[in-house]
């Protein structure tokens, strides 16, 4: 019986109607597509974008070069290097991040002891040469000082979760 | 004015003959073009609304220059011959795939008194055309001298011979029960409404027509000579350029065609869907018959798109299974019916 079931089925093409039906009702669907460069989806807080480096109120830099970003960090797209500063402070006269090595895990963000890297929200850029995409201290620096408004909102907005 | 008029008629009645039936070529072929262009957009449209996508819409207002687009592109991109590839059959190959498809529109009754060449052998004429586009598809394949493309020609050739028996096998029971082979004729056998149509007394065939129709073309579900994911485009993968736009203008103008000729086998050609119906009947009598046509024809080509965004692929030994043993034994059973029916003329349709 089942046999001649599913024999009446084939002959008769059932199930591929019911499919056909399936993808016509999708036809009159409303569309969920975003019009990219004229809409944009909404970032989390959380979004892993380009990097920055950010610094203190006092226009000091953050960054202590301990170098757990740089042993943290899996793709080993860190370079740092340091010296004592003429003050006597520990700080980086290096600080690299290789763009086309990165993955973007974030684990740099979450190995810093003093919040100085961090992934913004910007995920808009290209390089048009090489070695563009070797992030170095000044370049970090400079994105950390554009955004540092919106990188001390995010960051508090995800203070309790880390 | 009259200047023309005396050259026209100065010229000898031959080729006055030839001029003219250039022009109805022309007259033919390029709204032809034009629909195949739009068809492309169209598919993109409907199968990416079908996919809660919106397809193509940023070349002009709604997309609407896409095709045009890529007409361009295509068009500037360098043709490249592979090496050891045979040159001419390997030019040659896309002209003999698209020929066939536009050459069949000779016949094709567009209104009562609308053909280009009213022949008596019209079906004919068609079942040889479309069978000669075949060898577009091997000798592509072969000429390249490319392992997939070979195989793409291999599975391509088997199908369509395969189907071809089915599709013959359908427009025999056409044939039958119109009692000729001019087109026109075949559709004049069908007055009186909708259900006068042969698409009901051949259900059957319909079916199996408008199956066959899709596997001919090679399109999903039936696509294995193009096996995207297997052996990358078939037949055509070492085309490029205006070599494989012609290929493409040959496989949507084959989509028209087959759309076009199962509005005219089993849904009445150019005629009104209401004829001979109480108020109805009257109420559309105004529209022409090109109108009714190219509202059957587009229904059909819409029903490819959405076979497409619907199907997964056919297994190969699938598909023929299903050409030879499920559409060959039904189309036979079929005829056989209809020839009774013809016989001892089965009232509404065959008396």
């Amino acid at each position: 019986m089942k046999v001649l079931t599913n024999y009446f089925k084939s002959l008769f093409l059932l199930e591929l109607f019911r499919g056909l039906s399936v993808t016509g009702r999708y036809l009159f669907r409303k569309k969920f597509t975003v019009m990219y460069p004229e809409e944009k989806a909404p970032v989390s807080p959380r979004f892993r974008g380009l990097h920055a480096l950010r610094r203190y109120p006092s226009g000091e830099e953050r960054c202590i070069a301990c170098k757990l970003c740089e042993a943290t960090c899996p793709a080993l797209a860190i370079t740092i290097e340091a010296e004592p500063r003429d003050d006597g402070s520990r700080r980086t006269t290096r600080y690299d991040i290789d763009l086309f090595k990165c993955i973007y895990c974030g684990y740099c963000q979450e190995a810093c002891p003093v919040d100085a890297i961090v992934e913004t929200r910007i995920y808009e850029y290209h390089f048009e040469n090489r070695g563009e995409n070797i992030m170095t201290k000044e370049k970090l620096l400079a994105v950390g000082d554009k955004h540092e408004a919106q990188l001390a909102a995010d960051i508090e907005a995800q203070a309790n979760y880390r | 004015m009259e200047f023309f008029i005396s050259l026209w008629e100065a010229l000898p009645s031959e080729l006055q003959y030839l001029i003219w039936t250039l022009i109805k070529i022309v007259v033919i072929v390029a709204p032809m073009m034009l629909a195949v262009a739009y068809f492309t957009y169209a598919e993109r449209k409907i199968i990416g609304y079908m996919q809660v996508r919106i397809g193509p819409n940023r070349v002009g207002p709604k997309g609407w220059l896409q095709p045009i687009a890529d007409a361009l592109k295509l068009m500037f991109k360098e043709i490249v011959i592979p090496a050891n590839a045979n040159k001419l059959l390997f030019l040659i190959a896309p002209a003999i795939t698209l020929g066939p498809a536009l050459a069949a529109w000779a016949v094709f009754p567009f209104d009562e008194k609308l053909v280009l060449a009213d022949i008596n052998a019209g079906l004919l004429y068609i079942l040889a055309l479309t069978s000669i586009g075949v060898y577009g598809v091997i000798i592509a394949g072969w000429a390249s001298n490319s392992k997939y493309a070979f195989l793409g020609a291999m599975r391509s050739a088997a199908q369509i011979v395969s189907y071809e028996i089915a599709m013959g096998f359908a427009l025999v029971g056409v044939l039958v029960a119109a009692g000729s082979l001019n087109l026109g004729e075949i559709i004049k056998a069908q007055q009186g409404g909708f259900f006068s149509w042969f698409w009901l007394p051949l259900l059957p065939l319909f079916g199996v027509y408008v199956i066959s129709g899709v596997a001919e073309t090679n399109r999903a579900p039936f696509d294995v000579a193009e096996g995207e994911s297997e052996i990358v485009a078939g037949f055509h993968v070492e085309y490029s350029g205006m070599t494989f736009a012609v290929f493409f203008l040959a496989e949507y103008a084959n989509i028209i065609l087959i759309s076009a000729l199962t509005a005219v086998m089993f849904m009445g050609g150019w005629l009104s869907p209401f004829q001979g119906w109480p108020v109805l009947g009257a109420l559309f009598d105004w529209v022409p018959g090109f109108v009714w046509l190219v509202i059957k024809t587009g229904f059909f080509m819409f029903l490819f798109l959405w076979l497409r965004a619907t199907f997964p692929r056919y297994r190969y030994d699938q598909i023929m299974r299903l050409g030879w043993k499920v559409f060959i034994p039904i189309t036979i059973v079929w005829i056989a019916v209809v020839g009774l029916a013809v016989v001892y003329q089965v009232p509404w349709w065959f008396d």
